[in-house]
């Protein structure tokens, strides 16, 4: 067993993406979806590290540290609203948050 | 393979070492917290208590192992697995003393030195409260769930003037990992006072060093800050359905994470195992404390309190004078004395805790969060920029 | 060759903890396996030569963002998920279209991107904390300090949306 190829990075970082998307649409629990965004951005997270790799160039790891500062930013602001949502509505499920809807 | 033999043997010394002081550590607070409320402690197990430990690890596996029947069982058998193996991980990083040359094999007295130590350290730190979060939670008793709520909460609060103190040493030493902190403070100014992060120019750490302490309070949830486990309002906070091992595995993280604290402030600091006084003298300061210790024992048994005094204190008297005596030889010096400043250095720091515990109450829980909001981080933050200030006007 | 095997490992345990935050009902499950998710892909980086991103990691976003999903499912006390109606698209359609966005893209990574390096530990330490730094202070200083105000107004907004909380 020798190294592992990078490809195999790229591969994961993908799966775990897809995993993120399905999470994001499967599930109903605003928590749980926000959860799923911040699973989308460590896979893409883990792309910029594994090409900065390839390039030995370390600007993807200066984007993934943008990546995490603004999802920090989004999570402060994001629980934020679902506990405003949860006091108004005291409810935690997406589709019961339909006034708009007709 | 040299590295593997070389690295089990530091493994296995430091283990052994910080297990004994784990369980020590609680003989000696009993002792302390007693003889500061005028009591006499534990004295009933072994002469002056000192097999008390060992009688509570029997006691606390003998007992029922209970699980409450409306628990999340995988989230409750979890937590306290978390607490403990998080807590134990830190020492693993902390350098205990300078490079060694044994046997024509040069190591350094530290199980690994990482380049981004004092990031693993708060990277621990920071996931560490899950496992008092999620014992809390799922333990599903309202007590439990308040004191994780506090201690989450709690938790965030004080990191951020812990992270922000942390930060002027950093600039101080220009790097992040311990040994070159360390390294960074030797030295002395006039002769005689010592370059450590407290008095290192341009900008003494003196209130970084205050401000890390109170932080660290807060983080090992210990009085005054021990709101998650307010006996008096919320029964036992987040372990009051622990029992038995659990239990024992919570009790043990909190005085792991009170020896990395009081570790990391040694470094970060009070310049690790530098001596306070330059190499000539500082070297026989050990065999002179351990001579001096002998006396006051000799001193007792010859006036014994008790009557078993006369036949337990000549024993411990012989026994530092033994230590005394290890210490006193040259070759071993160079191995033994750096790390037994950097132990007085951190005992010292560890005494303030058990202290502090005899001296102060509680805070009430607004109070905790005001205090670290609006008095704490701005105290650090003030710190910070002026440091960086005298950094950036002296280099 | 101990480098794959952690690789290894740790590729397993992201993928199943990732499985585990889309099946789980229990947001609280969710949230630990997304930092047993997180707290791999830290190694991965260090693997990656990435040391400062990969304390980085597990200090944002397993220590200060995950405490905050923790704290918030415990603070609402949310229970387990109810089953809603699903839209008949994602029931149907999603599974497959998932399967193919992943095929495409090991399509994209084998076939055709030219070939990649293998990952040697140790052989490229370019992520110190030094490096990061020289970088981010000069090249992408603007960008930095843009961050920053940004991280001000969340905070901002933090404060607002949860003042109202308090009234």
């Amino acid at each position: 067993m020798g190294h592992v190829p990078l490809s195999w990075y790229l591969i994961l970082s993908a799966i775990l993406f897809a995993l993120g998307v399905a999470g994001f649409v499967y599930r109903k629990s605003v928590i749980t979806v926000f959860m799923s965004i911040e699973l989308m951005l460590n896979a893409v997270n883990l792309t910029f590290i594994a090409f900065s790799y390839e390039l030995h160039r370390i600007d993807g790891h200066i984007f993934s540290f943008f990546v995490m500062v603004v999802a920090a930013a989004e999570a402060a602001v994001g629980l934020a609203i679902i506990l405003t949502i949860f006091k108004n509505r005291g409810t935690l499920q997406i589709d019961e948050v339909d006034s708009l809807k007709l | 393979m040299n590295f593997f033999i070389v690295s089990l043997i530091k493994i296995v010394i430091v283990f052994a070492v910080f297990m004994t002081t784990l369980a020590y550590l609680q003989w000696i607070e009993r002792k302390v917290l007693a003889h500061i409320q005028s009591r006499t402690g534990p004295l009933r197990v072994g002469p002056h208590g000192l097999m008390q430990p060992l009688a509570d690890v029997f006691k606390l596996l003998t007992k029922e192992d209970l699980v409450p029947p409306y628990a999340n069982k995988f989230f409750y058998l979890l937590a306290p697995f978390i607490a403990v193996s998080l807590a134990l991980i830190s020492i693993s990083i902390i350098p205990f003393g300078p490079a060694v040359t044994a046997a024509g094999y040069q190591t350094f007295e530290q199980i690994s030195d990482v380049n981004v130590g004092i990031l693993f350290i708060l990277a621990i730190g920071a996931v560490s409260v899950y496992g008092v979060a999620l014992a809390g939670w799922s333990s599903n008793n309202k007590y439990s769930l308040l004191g994780g709520l506090r201690s989450s909460a709690q938790m965030i609060s004080y990191e951020l003037p812990l992270t922000l103190v942390i930060v002027s040493p950093l600039l101080l030493a220009n790097h992040l990992s311990f040994r070159s902190i360390t390294e960074s403070q030797m030295g002395y100014y006039l002769g005689f006072i010592p370059r450590w992060n407290i008095f290192q120019m341009p900008f003494p750490q003196i209130f970084g060093f205050i401000i890390f302490m109170i932080a660290g309070f807060a983080e090992t949830n210990r009085l005054p800050f021990d709101l998650p486990e307010a006996e008096n309002e919320l029964v036992a906070g987040f372990h009051t359905e622990y029992s038995s091992m659990k239990f024992a595995c919570f009790f043990m993280s909190e005085y792991a994470n009170m020896v990395t604290i009081t570790c990391v402030a040694t470094l970060l600091f009070l310049g690790g195992w530098t001596p306070l006084f330059p190499a000539p003298y500082s070297n026989w300061v050990p065999t002179a404390v351990f001579v001096f210790a002998a006396i006051i024992c000799f001193f007792h048994a010859i006036q014994p309190a008790r009557k078993r005094d006369k036949y337990t204190f000549p024993v411990f008297g012989v026994m530092f004078l033994i230590l005394a005596v290890i210490w006193a030889i040259p070759i071993i010096q160079r191995f033994l004395v750096p790390p037994w400043w950097f132990a007085a250095k951190a005992g010292a720091l560890l005494f303030t805790y058990i202290w502090v515990r005899g001296t102060l109450p509680r805070f009430r829980y607004d109070q905790l969060m005001h205090f670290a909001w609006t008095f704490l981080f701005p105290c650090a933050l003030a710190n910070l920029l002026l440091t960086a200030l005298l950094v950036a006007l002296v280099s | 060759m101990i480098d794959s095997w952690i690789f290894i490992i740790c590729a397993i345990v992201a993928v199943v903890c990732g499985f585990n935050l889309v099946l789980q009902k229990h947001p609280i499950a969710s949230a630990l396996s997304l930092i047993g998710v997180m707290g791999s892909l830290a190694v991965l980086y260090l693997l990656l030569g990435a040391e400062f991103l990969a304390m980085a990691q597990m200090i944002v976003y397993g220590g200060a963002v995950m405490v905050l999903f923790v704290f918030v499912i415990m603070l609402l006390n949310a229970g387990t998920e109810k089953a809603s109606t699903k839209s008949w698209f994602a029931q149907i359609l999603g599974l497959p279209l998932l399967l193919c966005f992943v095929g495409l893209l090991a399509y994209l990574v084998w076939g055709v991107l030219p070939p990649l390096r293998d990952v040697d530990f140790g052989s490229w330490v370019g992520g110190t904390a030094q490096h990061i730094g020289e970088l981010l202070f000069t090249t992408y200083l603007l960008p930095f300090e843009v961050i920053s105000v940004l991280i001000l107004i969340a905070i901002l907004g933090a404060v607002v949306l949860a003042r109202r909380e308090i009234e």
